[in-house]
C-alpha cells in the first residue's frame, strides 16, 4: 500500500513498570456479553484542522467499537472532565463516576507536506494506567485508515484477539428489475465508508472473494456472455480470466496462502471442483462425480476441502483431502446445506441450510458436530469470515408483499448483534478482505 | 480501468455467431418493413419469432430436477425437427433456475438443464456443434413472483435462436 503507516514510538510519560495486562478485559468467547462502557474523547489537534480530522477520527474509533457489540461508548455529553492534554494524566475519577472501564484520547499533530501524526493513549481507568501508547504518521487524507487502526489495536488490546477494522468488504451492487438486474463489483471499507464501484455492470458478476494476502479478488464474470472466473488487482484495476477452461467456470475461492483458487467447472452438464496454482497456472482436478459438486473452500492449513454436492440426493456439505481422496459427508442435520466456508481459524465451517421454506446462515465444525444458526430469513446466503473469525457477513433476500430486498449484514459468530451494512443500492455476495497490509 | 487482459484467446471462437442471450425471440428477424405482413401471416417462416410461436423456445422442471418430463421432451421434439429444417440456424441453450437455491449450486443445476435439454436434440439428430449451453442460475427470472407458480416458471431451459452470422 502507498500509505506511509509507520508506528512511531510509545510514550513513555508515567509508565508503571509491569505491563498493564490489567484487569480489564472483555472475554469475547462466552457468548452474549455486556457491552463494555468506555468513554472515547474527540482527539484534540495542534491547529484547528487537526483538531477537526482528530474529532473525526474519535468518531470513526467510537462507531467501530460500537458496532463489534462488545463495547458502549460513552455519550460525550456526560464527560465531567472536558480538556485532557496528553502530557499530563486524565482525572481518573471523572471517568470512574461515568462507570468508564477504558478511556480513550489522541492529539493530531501536522508535519508538513500534508503528513500528520497521530498520537494516541488508552487507559485503564479503573487501574489507574496505560494500556497502549502509540502514534502514527500518515497523509491527513488517510485519516480513516488510522482511526480503524487505532480501533483494532484497542480491540485487540481489550479482547486480546486481532481486530477487523481495518478491512474492506467487496461485493455485488445490485439494481433494477430481477429480470434485467444490473449486477456490479462494489468495494467500500468495513464500516461502509469509501464505497467505490469496481465494474459498470455491462457485464454480470457474481461471487467476488478477497485473496487472504493480496489486494486482489476472484469472481465470475458474464463477460461476451461467456462465463468464467477472473481475477481483479484492486491497486491496479487490472481484470484477466483465470485459465483457458472449455467450460463455464464459476465458485472461485483463494487458499488462505493466497497462492491457489479452487472452483468448478462445468463440462457437459456436470460441475466438479479443480484447482489451480496461481504461480505455474497448473490446474488440477479434484473431483470427478455425476453429481454437482460445487461451493469449494480451503481449511486454513491448505490440508482440506469442504464442499457442497449432491452425490447423496439432495445438497450436503462434505470434506475431502486437498489431494481429491478421503471424501466424506459432515452435514447430517435436518434440510439440504449449502456454500461451506472454513473459518480463518479452521475449527468451525460457515454454512447456509435450507429447510421448510427458509434459509438460515449457521456454523459447524469442521466435523459436522455443534451446528448453531445465527441467522435466518426468507434468503440468507453468502457467509463471508472477517479475518478474525468473530464476525460474519452474509446477504438475505426480504419479502415485503411482492416486493423483493437484498441487503448485506453481519452478525456476531455468537448470533448476536445481527447489523445491516447500509449500501448505496441493494447487495449480495459479501466478502471480507484480509486486515489491511 | 477496465481492460480484460488475456482474454482474447478464450472468447475468439464464439465471437462469430453471437447474439444477445435474451429470453424470448425479439433478438433478430421481424423489423418495421414486414410487421404487418407478419400480422397477417404470422411469424415468417424460420424465424426466430416462428420458432417461439409455432415450436415453443423453452421447457420447464422440477424442484431441484433435471430431467426431461414428457412435455418438455414434446417440445423439444418440435425443435429438433425445426432445427433440421433450417440448418444454418445455432441455438443457445439458456439453463436457469428458481430462487429458492443458492447461488452457486443453481449456476450448476442451469448448466445441467441446459445439458439435458442439449443431449436431447443431439440425440435427436441436430448437430453438437450448432448447440451451445450458457447457465444464468438463478439470475434471470422470467416470472418475478415469490411462489411455486413462479418458480415453475423459472426453472427452465430456454432454447435462443441465431440465424447465423450478419442478420
Amino acid at each position: 500500500m502507498r500509505f506511509a503507516l509507520r508506528c512511531l514510538a510509545i510514550f513513555t510519560i508515567m509508565v508503571s513498570a509491569f505491563p498493564a495486562w490489567a484487569e480489564l478485559r472483555v472475554d469475547i468467547t462466552q457468548g452474549r456479553v455486556e457491552p463494555m462502557p468506555l468513554a472515547i474523547v474527540e482527539f484534540d489537534g495542534e491547529t484547528a484542522e487537526a483538531a477537526q480530522i482528530g474529532a473525526q477520527i474519535a468518531q470513526v474509533v467510537s462507531a467501530d467499537l460500537e458496532r463489534s457489540g462488545l463495547f458502549r461508548p460513552i455519550d460525550p455529553k456526560a464527560f465531567i472532565q472536558k480538556e485532557l492534554s496528553m502530557k499530563t494524566l486524565p482525572r481518573f475519577g471523572d471517568w470512574r463516576i461515568l462507570n468508564a472501564q477504558a478511556l480513550v484520547q489522541g492529539f493530531a499533530v501536522p508535519q508538513g507536506n500534508g503528513q500528520l501524526a497521530i498520537q494516541f493513549r488508552l487507559w485503564d481507568v479503573f487501574a489507574e494506567q496505560q494500556m497502549v501508547g502509540l502514534a502514527y504518521n500518515t497523509v491527513a487524507d488517510n485519516w480513516r485508515r488510522v482511526a480503524h487502526i487505532i480501533a483494532d489495536t484497542i480491540y485487540q488490546r481489550i479482547t486480546g484477539e486481532s481486530g477487523y477494522f481495518d478491512t474492506r468488504i467487496v461485493y455485488v451492487a445490485e439494481s433494477g428489475p430481477a429480470n434485467r438486474r444490473v449486477k456490479r463489483l462494489a468495494i467500500m471499507d468495513q464500516d461502509g465508508a469509501n464505497h467505490k464501484f469496481l465494474t459498470d455492470g455491462q457485464d454480470m458478476v457474481l461471487t467476488p472473494r478477497f485473496s487472504p494476502t493480496l489486494q486482489e479478488i476472484t469472481y465470475l464474470s458474464y463477460y461476451r456472455n461467456t462465463p468464467r472466473v477472473y481475477l481483479f488487482n484492486i491497486d491496479t484495476g487490472r481484470q484477466a480470466v483465470l485459465g483457458d477452461f472449455p467450460g463455464m467456470t464459476f465458485a472461485p475461492r483463494f487458499s488462505f496462502d493466497g497462492t491457489k483458487v479452487i472452483m468448478s467447472m462445468a463440462q457437459d452438464g456436470n460441475s466438479d471442483i479443480y484447482t489451480m496454482d496461481l504461480a505455474t497456472r497448473q490446474t488440477k482436478r479434484l473431483t470427478s462425480h455425476s453429481a454437482i459438486d460445487t461451493s469449494p473452500s480451503y481449511s486454513p492449513d491448505g490440508t482440506q476441502v469442504a464442499f457442497n454436492s449432491d452425490r447423496g440426493g439432495a445438497q450436503q456439505i462434505y470434506v475431502m483431502d486437498s489431494n481429491g481422496k478421503n471424501v466424506h459427508r459432515i452435514s447430517f442435520g435436518k434440510g439440504r446445506y449449502a456454500t461451506p466456508v472454513w473459518s480463518p481459524r479452521g475449527d468451525l465451517i460457515a454454512f447456509t441450510k435450507m429447510l421448510s421454506g427458509k434459509f438460515y446462515i449457521g456454523v459447524m465444525r469442521t466435523d459436522g458436530s455443534g451446528e448453531r444458526l445465527l441467522a435466518d430469513g426468507y434468503l440468507v446466503e453468502s457467509p463471508t469470515w472477517s479475518p478474525n473469525g468473530r464476525v460474519l457477513s452474509f446477504f438475505r433476500e426480504t419479502l415485503r408483499g411482492e416486493e423483493k430486498t437484498t441487503k448485506i449484514y453481519t452478525v456476531d459468530l455468537t448470533g448476536y448483534n445481527e447489523r445491516e451494512l447500509i449500501t448505496p443500492l441493494e447487495g449480495s455476495d459479501p466478502a471480507w478482505s484480509p486486515l489491511i497490509p | 480501468m477496465r481492460k480484460f487482459i488475456g482474454l482474447v484467446g478464450a472468447v475468439a471462437l464464439l465471437a462469430a455467431c453471437e447474439t444477445a442471450p435474451q429470453d424470448g425471440a425479439n433478438a433478430t428477424g421481424t423489423g418495421n418493413a414486414n410487421a404487418t405482413a407478419a400480422q397477417k401471416l404470422g411469424p415468417a417462416a424460420g424465424s426466430a419469432q416462428d420458432f417461439v410461436v409455432n415450436v415453443g423456445d423453452r421447457v420447464f422442471f422440477g424442484f431441484d430436477q433435471y430431467n426431461l418430463t414428457t412435455d418438455a421432451r414434446a417440445t423439444l421434439d418440435k425443435q429438433a425437427v425445426w432445427l433440421k429444417k433450417y440448418p444454418s440456424v445455432t441455438i443457445a441453450l439458456e439453463g436457469h433456475a428458481d430462487e429458492r437455491g443458492t447461488r452457486e449450486y443453481n449456476l450448476a443445476l442451469g448448466e445441467r438443464r441446459a445439458n439435458a435439454a442439449k443431449e436431447y436434440l443431439v440425440s435427436l439428430g441436430v448437430d453438437a456443434a450448432r448447440v451451445k449451453t450458457i447457465s444464468y442460475g438463478k439470475e434471470r427470472p422470467v416470472a418475478l413472483g415469490h411462489n411455486e407458480a413462479a418458480w415453475a416458471q423459472n426453472r427452465r431451459s430456454v432454447t435462443v435462436v441465431s440465424l447465423g452470422a450478419g442478420s
